[in-house]
């Protein structure tokens, strides 16, 4: 009995070659979720490393020597230091991980290897989820949980050798066995206010809107289908023509961009508002600051400031998904009384640009003299009549981008319009600016709520008028007015990619409520909503001790639940007995209860006796009870069976 | 004094005074059922280094606020910790019915053959005993045969035994100590080469058999017959030789092996010399019968007889 506690290898030295299959799926697995984000080549490389290993020692069995290891090593080293300029970091840290796994997998032979690295490939599926935690990726980085946990438990010395995907059935039962528990201790884990080391700012995966416009630039975000964010109103949904939210105004145009102007803050914005609407908002993450309103807000959202001109920026950036609750005006006079400064600014344009434009300005304003109406009027009827159209790849634009657009290409998107209309109308002397954000969306019916894609991103002019404040008028409404009735997909026609089209987009659509719900209660579960947790139970802030004492509460009771199956043993009880009780229970409903002394024959001839009609049955019933009990020393499972199926099947009718 | 002595040395201190933690128990009866007053369960070194990996993910997810890994880790911990549950339930119930042991000389391993039973399967079950492990699975009644090393005729009690398993995943291990009340008997080790039995009344004997012929049957001719025994009218009709078996006692073959004749050696000696012709006259397929100080043992020939015998050198003082 010395050194019990060693763990004794003498049989297993040397693992077998499923479990170095497992070991090799498990791999696959983890290198295969991380493929979005290493090198195509380094991605290529690492699973032709992986099949070579497993070819090797399938037919050629043996270690990878010695000498081969430290070469490789160093060719994964400096290819992940060639490709990311340095060795840590999140994304040159993962691809190195991959890297030593499939490393180790050269030299895994004994089980404490194959443990080993089953472990860290553990590790590395929770590491791929850092960099996209959807819902999809989450289930697909789960089901790379099996191979790994099969890797262990094959290699146990059990004497079954089932086949492979049966061998993985257990590790999914056991997975669907923890979830329980696993949600359990999700939501009660105590989040972190703040983090403990370093800052969460990531890398922006998507560009989301930009700070500034340049139309003659092709704006990838217009093709880019990934949700923005959801919107949830009190009450029904404004109509789709009025759905505009807004994001960023832009003040200065130098002819070429447009850049936003920081205005000034305001506790509350200058707005007169007839009829308000209140919604909430769950903002995909974009790495800046601004948060989508609808229309015009009337004050900012909590951790964020509103600016006169109705731009709300959040204090930090949005590097997750972001909650909150708003209110807009849609019926509003917007800052009915415009100072002179800002008058000016909204009149600046660049000099020596787009000749042909302030002609045109200057012909309407003698035109119609002082009716800015008029002229607005004008501008939308050109865009209207004189050939304009839509298309999100339209021709370069030269040096008076304005002009070139007005008056040769007359093709654009929807920032060639907006920007080409404010120029004019400032050129004409109205006060103008550009707005960009989104218009449109999906309204989920069943989920009551409102999608806003990337592609749903739009420009548009706000023209300040006498009397009724800034005004919005989209001109790309009167080029294409289904962009703005049906939504962008419609009014890009066939420019979009296949699955954009027709019943796919709208499945995708539909499918989107469970996104909507991940996002919700798993991603956006922060340590905001988790202290908001108890509410329901009239604890409206659940501190982090309250937390940690309600999870220790919760996992006490699953254990003792783990407990009880652990200990539970089947009843030895006799089924044979067990189905004489039944037929009793059955008996005494209708009437003829069992006495004390009377044995299983004589209580049996008795219910015949009392239930005539039944007395075949029961004679049956009688005698196979009889014979299974004295026939013979071991009754027969067959005749068992039976005797049970008759009692299962026995209907007692009541007496009359 | 090594590290590995210490802890000999400790673990025996242990056992001997705390009975209680350490389950030195005194032998038990069988049937043993295992429970779970007597299973132990620990994390296994990979089952620590794992939980420290679960702790790492968790901190790591929390601190980067990301709910998907966080959900993972809840996942595996909360699958490690069932893990353990498993593994418990694996031995829990696990039942002992009875041993039984081959027969073996002193110096030769002894398989010894323990009946387990289970109400539901169990798998990957280790059994430790000494030195040696033994995998099984069981699956509602299971023998498993080890081998344990003998040193000494006589009575030797099954060492402590330890039950154990990791399943399902090698996080946890959990184990139980069986104590059986059981001994097996090893036989003595017969000598390698000595004289044979001295016989003083095989002449005799076989003179008065000669007498009485008394003719039972018909065999095939083997080498060493004499020729006065061969039928030769019935040989001739048949394709070789027969010989006329008489029904004699067979005295002529009889040993009275005794253990009074043998002077002048000592007693391991004379047992071993004993166990020695014992071997011889099985294998000549002879009668014979045995003298011991504690015991006569009559004329009788045969496995079940030899294995008599030899058990009743074996317990010999």
């Amino acid at each position: 009995m010395t050194s019990w506690w060693r763990t004794k290898h003498h049989a297993y030295e040397r693992i077998n070659d499923r479990t170095f299959d497992l070991l090799c799926i498990t791999s696959a697995f983890v290198l295969a979720v991380h493929a979005g984000h290493l090198a195509i080549w380094l991605t290529l490389a690492l699973f032709v490393a992986l099949g070579l290993r497993w070819w090797q020692r399938r037919y050629r069995p043996g270690r990878v020597p010695g000498w081969l290891k430290v070469p490789m090593l160093a060719f994964l080293v400096g290819a992940v230091v060639l490709d990311y300029g340095n060795l840590f970091g999140r994304e040159p840290g993962s691809a190195l991980a991959a890297g030593l796994l499939v490393l180790k997998l050269s030299e895994s032979e004994a089980p404490r290897d194959a443990r080993v690295a089953a472990a860290f490939a553990c590790f590395l599926l929770m590491a791929a989820l850092l960099f996209g935690q959807g819902m999809v990726a989450t289930l697909v980085v789960a089901l790379g949980l099996l191979p790994a946990l099969t890797t262990w438990r094959s290699l146990e010395p059990t004497q079954t050798s089932p086949t492979l995907p049966r061998q993985l059935l257990p590790a999914l039962g056991l997975l669907v066995a923890s979830m329980p528990l696993a949600l359990t201790a999700f939501v009660l884990v105590p989040r972190l206010s703040t983090p403990l080391w370093g800052n969460n700012s990531q890398s922006a995966a998507h560009t989301g809107l930009s700070d500034h416009m340049s139309p003659n630039e092709f704006n990838e975000l217009l093709t880019d289908d990934t949700a923005a964010m959801r919107v949830s109103f009190d009450g029904p949904p404004p109509p789709q023509d009025q759905r505009y939210f807004r994001a960023f105004v832009m003040w200065n145009y130098d002819g070429h961009d447009w850049q936003r102007s920081e205005q000034p803050v305001s506790t509350s914005i200058p707005v007169e508002a007839a009829r308000t609407i209140s919604y909430h908002i769950s903002l995909e993450p974009t790495h800046q600051h601004v948060l989508p309103t609808l229309d015009v807000p009337l004050a900012a959202p909590l951790q964020s400031q509103a600016h006169t001109d109705g731009e709300v920026l959040a204090d930090k950036p949005v590097d997750e998904v972001r909650e909150y609750e708003l209110r807009s005006a849609v019926n509003y006079r917007f800052q009915p009384n415009l100072d002179i400064a800002t008058r000016m600014h909204a009149l600046q344009l660049p000099d020596g640009f787009d000749p042909r434009t302030h002609a045109l300005a200057e012909q309407w304003r003698q035109r119609y003299g002082h009716d800015n109406a008029a002229i607005i009027r004008a501008a939308l009827n050109m865009f209207h009549n004189d050939g304009f159209s839509y298309t999100l790849l339209p021709a370069p634009l030269g040096r008076d981008a304005v002009d070139d657009f007005l008056f040769n290409t007359h093709e654009g998107f929807c920032e060639h319009y907006a920007s080409a209309f404010t120029v004019l109308m400032r050129a004409a002397g109205i006060p103008a600016r550009v707005v960009t954000g989104f218009q449109g969306g999906f309204w989920n019916k069943i989920g009551q709520y409102l999608l806003v894609r990337n592609a749903d991103a739009h420009a548009w002019s706000e023209v300040w008028l006498e009397g009724r404040g800034w005004v919005r008028i989209d001109p790309t409404a009167a080029v294409r007015p289904q962009r703005i009735s049906q939504g962008a997909a419609s009014a890009a026609g066939n420019q979009l990619p296949w699955y954009q089209e027709g019943f796919l987009e709208s499945m995708r659509n539909q499918w989107d409520i469970v996104n909507r719900w991940w996002n919700q209660s798993v991603i956006g579960f922060d340590a905001l909503r988790q202290r908001g947790l108890l509410t329901p139970f009239g604890i409206r802030d659940a501190d982090i001790g309250l937390l940690t004492r309600l999870l220790v509460i919760c996992i006490t009771a699953f254990g003792a639940l783990g407990l009880a199956w652990a200990l539970w043993r089947r009843p030895e009880g006799d089924p044979a007995l067990a189905a004489l009780r039944s037929l009793e229970r059955k008996l005494a409903h209708a009437g003829v209860v069992r006495r004390r002394s009377e044995g299983p024959q004589h209580f049996l001839r008795r219910a015949s006796r009392a239930l005539p009609g039944q007395r075949v049955e029961l004679d049956h019933l009688m005698r196979c009870y009889i014979e299974l009990r004295y026939a013979t020393v071991e009754p027969s499972t067959e005749s068992l069976r039976t005797f049970r199926q008759a009692v299962r099947n026995f209907h007692p009718r009541r007496m009359v | 004094m090594s590290v590995r002595a210490q802890w000999q040395r400790l673990q025996h201190w242990a056992e001997r005074r705390l009975p209680a933690l350490t389950r030195h128990r005194r032998q038990e009866d069988l049937p043993i059922e295992l429970h779970r007053r007597r299973i132990y369960i620990v994390p296994t070194g990979f089952g620590m280094a794992f939980t420290l990996l679960l702790l790492v993910m968790m901190v790591g997810s929390l601190n980067y606020s990301n709910n998907a890994g966080l959900l993972l880790t809840c996942l595996l911990g909360a699958a490690t910790s069932i893990s353990m549950l498993v593994a418990f339930r694996t031995l829990n119930g696990l039942r002992i019915r009875g041993v039984r042991a081959g027969h073996a000389v002193a110096g030769e391993p002894i398989d010894v053959t323990f009946d387990f039973e289970a109400r539901h399967a169990r798998q990957a079950v280790r059994l430790d005993i000494g030195e040696a492990t033994q995998a099984f699975d069981v699956k509602e009644r299971t023998d498993v045969t080890v081998s344990i090393p003998t040193e000494h005729r006589g009575w030797l009690s099954i060492p402590r035994l330890r039950v154990w398993t990791t399943w399902p995943m090698g996080l946890f291990r959990a184990w139980s100590w069986v104590n059986p009340h059981y001994a097996v008997l090893v036989w003595p080790r017969p000598e390698i080469t000595g004289p044979g039995p001295t016989l003083p009344l095989e002449d005799h004997r076989r003179q008065r058999l000669h007498v009485g012929e008394d003719l039972a049957s018909l065999r095939d001719y083997r080498s060493g017959d004499s020729m006065r025994h061969v039928a030769w009218k019935a040989s001739a009709r048949h394709e070789n030789l027969l010989v006329k078996d008489y029904e004699q006692p067979q005295a002529n073959q009889e040993w009275r092996l005794d253990w009074r004749h043998l002077r002048g050696l000592d007693n391991e000696a004379r047992i071993a010399r004993l166990a020695r012709w014992l071997g011889d006259a099985l294998a000549q397929g002879r009668q014979w019968s045995l003298w011991l100080p504690s015991e006569a043992i009559g004329i009788g020939g045969g496995p079940s007889h030899y294995a008599r015998c030899m058990s009743a050198l074996a317990v010999l003082p």
